[in-house]
């Protein structure tokens, strides 16, 4: 177990210990991972982290609203499946052309297919599984219980090897009881302020101490208000590296007045933050005001 | 130990949660993987398996103090064996108070995570115990925090108290006591802390309106998907006249190539209308905050959106809502200006009815939906469910959400029994979480649904 964080470390990914003893479970039992929380805490992060740990491939499925099996499962290859009945139309029979025309060679593979057909183990990330609807859910349950996809014309396709998957989820929905019966559960919240700090030390090592202390001090106070959308862990790294381009000396109100869009990107979220946050830091705002 | 898992998983199921066989198998395969002395990835490895949202995850915690920890404790006390930090301190008697709230203060102020935990359970022992506590949980922590004299940094620059402390740090202490505190309650009354459904209650009608607006907004935003996808098979293809040639070359296949069947690209549907009334009365003042917020957020995904408010006449307050962004500013308006000048104050449903009768049912076509708002309590006045009948008919799809639970439903003065008949859906409705059911209820009742 020590490993999976440790290797999850490596490659740049600072893991809690449930996400790393999640990971390390999940390699072990070779069950899906179901990864919950708000937007920006590093869900899809941590596939990608796992894939670079592992030194797997990393095939990603983005759901939205209306994905559909042919774009997630495999699409029969129409446009060649034509040209290859129109070519030889005539002189071959019915029996060969549709055994021809359903076969391998005319199978598009989508995502999920893919992350089961290939050789070498891969890491299947699906994005965002509450933007689509039940019915693909559904579909998907095949596939992460028994990692085998059935094609009516084909047969059952088994997987060659068994893809660690990783599903995240923003929550914007209750996912079925079926799908998640099949996941371990993983929440992943906002870090803390040392860890955020350690996140972000790593990836900007050049910003001073004191200030990558007092500007992860001030992304958990803007967290603490309630706002549309709260910065996320990477929105905390684009601020710094801004703060670090602009030779910031101290996170101070008019700093923060300067380079809030970064890290706030609504507009009724800019006046709270200003006025919250703003009047704590004090110096700028006051100035402004008066 | 297996016994054990069971008896655990058991108790788990007597809170409510859902676990199957298929979830106990994974939770021993996963205690196979990890070492099963480290009493964190111990917990983790059975939440990862067993509970499979944050509610869950939350109850798990609980059950597991209980059943495997405090285990542990009640074996120490049989065998007569005290905690540490009590001897030390010489138990509660005698114990320096003034010590003990410098302690705290200096643990507090250094952010010391154990250490706040050890001293909370000290700060129980010398100041809740007395009397066995209010019994309110909530209760205790304020009171055991007056007692220690514990209070928050100010952000003005006055001459710096010294006795504050952080606000956030103090937080956590306070978190640590109710921890405390429930552990103890959990062990004296045996069972876990009060059922569910109050504690909902209690959650959701949050006295900081803010708190989740945008959470309310998230559900909202699904509605709009889920009304905006509807009815699409119903209008979609028989009118459109654009061909999808993708679809129409998959399905030639079947004719060997010949397209015979053509496939048409569906058409956009047209957005639906939406009126909202929303019972802004003294009779469902608590409900009204999270109303508003829900009419907030419903202005921000429709833009073909007429509310109106009421308490005995209606308003419309669409333009409040599209003038101002902010929430606050927006329940300020309303408080103030928005016309619902009553003369008693009490809701009279029958008069809201005939003059939304009067003023707005031309414009109501069977595309619109009409939502309201409220707890159907007519103060005993005519409710006039016929009104409500003829708006319920010129429009397509009515919904009612009420605030109260359904055990409340026509006791007294509600009168929502004479209104559901003409109502495609009464729903109960206090929580985001209801909201997200009256959302899902509202998209699986298209015509469609029912084969």
């Amino acid at each position: 177990m020590e490993d999976a964080r440790d290797g999850l470390g490596r490659v740049g990914y600072l893991a809690d210990e449930p996400a790393s003893l999640v990971s390390y479970l999940a390699i072990r039992l070779g069950k899906p991972v179901l990864v919950e929380g708000p937007a920006g805490v590093g869900k899809t992060e941590l596939a990608k982290a796992l894939a670079r740990a592992r030194d797997r491939r990393l095939i990603r499925l983005q759901c939205y609203e209306g994905l559909d099996e042919a774009k997630a499962l495999y699409e029969w290859n129409y446009r060649k499946q034509l040209l290859r009945i129109q070519t030889e139309a005539a002189d071959a029979g019915w029996q060969e052309v549709r055994d021809d025309i359903f076969g391998d060679e005319f199978l598009l593979s989508r995502p999920l297919l893919a992350a089961i057909s290939t050789d070498e183990p891969v890491v299947l990330l699906i994005d965002e599984i509450d933007k689509t609807d039940q019915e693909f859910e559904a579909m998907l349950l095949e596939v992460l219980s028994d990692f085998q996809i059935s094609i009516p014309e084909l047969g059952v396709v088994e997987a060659r090897t068994r893809p660690l998957v990783l599903l995240t989820s923003n929550n914007s929905r209750e996912l079925t009881e079926a799908l998640k019966r099949r996941c371990l559960y993983l929440w992943l919240d906002y870090p803390s302020v040392e860890r955020e700090l350690e996140i972000v030390r790593l990836h900007e090592p050049e910003l001073d101490d004191q200030i990558a202390r007092k500007l992860v001090e001030v992304v958990h106070m803007v967290r603490q208000l309630d706002l549309k959308k709260p910065p996320s862990i990477a929105e905390s790294i684009d601020w710094a590296r801004a703060l670090m381009l602009l030779g910031a000396e101290d996170v101070d109100g008019a700093v923060l007045e300067k380079t809030m869009s970064i890290i706030v990107k609504h507009r009724t979220d800019l006046d709270l933050v200003a006025e919250r946050v703003g009047l704590k830091l004090g110096d700028g705002f006051q100035r402004r005001a008066g | 130990m297996a016994s054990r898992l069971l008896e655990f998983a058991d108790e788990l199921r007597r809170e409510g949660m859902a676990v199957g066989t298929s979830e106990l198998l994974d939770a021993f395969h996963a205690l196979e993987a990890v070492s099963w002395t480290g009493r964190e990835d111990f917990r983790e490895a059975l939440a990862a398996t067993l509970a499979k949202s944050q509610e869950d995850r939350h109850v798990l915690d609980i059950v597991f103090e209980r059943f495997f920890f405090r285990a542990v404790e009640r074996e120490a006390v049989e065998r007569g064996l005290k905690e540490e930090s009590f001897r030390r301190e010489g138990g509660a008697d005698g114990l320096d108070l003034e010590e003990l709230r410098e302690r705290i203060r200096d643990a507090i102020r250094r952010g010391a995570d154990g250490e706040m935990r050890d001293l909370s359970r000290l700060a129980i022992a010398a100041f809740g115990r007395q009397g066995e506590g209010s019994g309110v949980i909530g209760v205790d922590v304020q009171r055991i925090r007056r007692t220690l004299g514990l209070r928050t940094e100010r952000s003005a620059p006055e001459p710096p108290d010294p006795d504050a402390v952080p606000r956030d740090e103090l937080q956590r202490f306070e978190r640590h006591v109710r921890r405390e505190l429930e552990r103890q309650m959990i062990e004296r009354t045996e069972s876990l802390p009060p059922s569910k459904p109050l504690r909902e209650l209690d959650r959701a009608l949050p006295s900081n309106p803010a708190q989740d607006l945008s959470q309310v907004h998230r559900v909202v935003a699904q509605l709009k998907r889920r009304l905006a996808t509807r009815g699409r098979e119903l209008r979609g293809r028989r009118r459109s006249a654009v061909v999808d040639v993708r679809r129409t070359m998959r399905a030639s296949l079947s004719t060997g190539g010949v397209p015979l069947e053509l496939k048409y690209r569906p058409r956009r549907p047209r957005r639906p209308e939406l009126y909202v009334l929303c019972d802004v009365s003294t009779s469902v003042t608590s409900a009204s905050v999270f109303f508003l917020s829900v009419l907030h957020a419903l202005h921000d995904s429709f833009r073909r959106l007429r509310s109106f408010v009421f308490v005995e006449r209606i308003s419309e307050v669409t333009d409040v809502f599209e003038r101002e962004r902010s929430f606050q500013a927006v329940s300020r308006a309303i408080a103030t200006d928005a016309g619902v000048a009553d003369v008693s104050g009490y809701t009279d449903y029958g008069r809201v009815w005939l003059e939304f009768l009067g003023q707005v049912v031309d414009d109501l076509d069977p595309r619109s939906t009409v939502i309201v708002l409220g707890d159907a309590r007519t103060n005993g006045r005519e409710p006039h469910a016929r009104a409500f009948a003829r708006v319920a008919s010129a429009a397509g799809r009515t919904f009612w959400i009420n605030p109260e639970p359904r055990l409340y439903w026509n006791y007294g003065d509600s009168v929502i029994a004479a209104y559901e008949p003409f109502c495609d859906g009464v729903f109960e409705c206090w929580t985001t979480k209801q909201l997200e059911a009256f959302v899902n209820a509202v998209a699986d009742m298209r015509p469609a649904a029912a084969a």
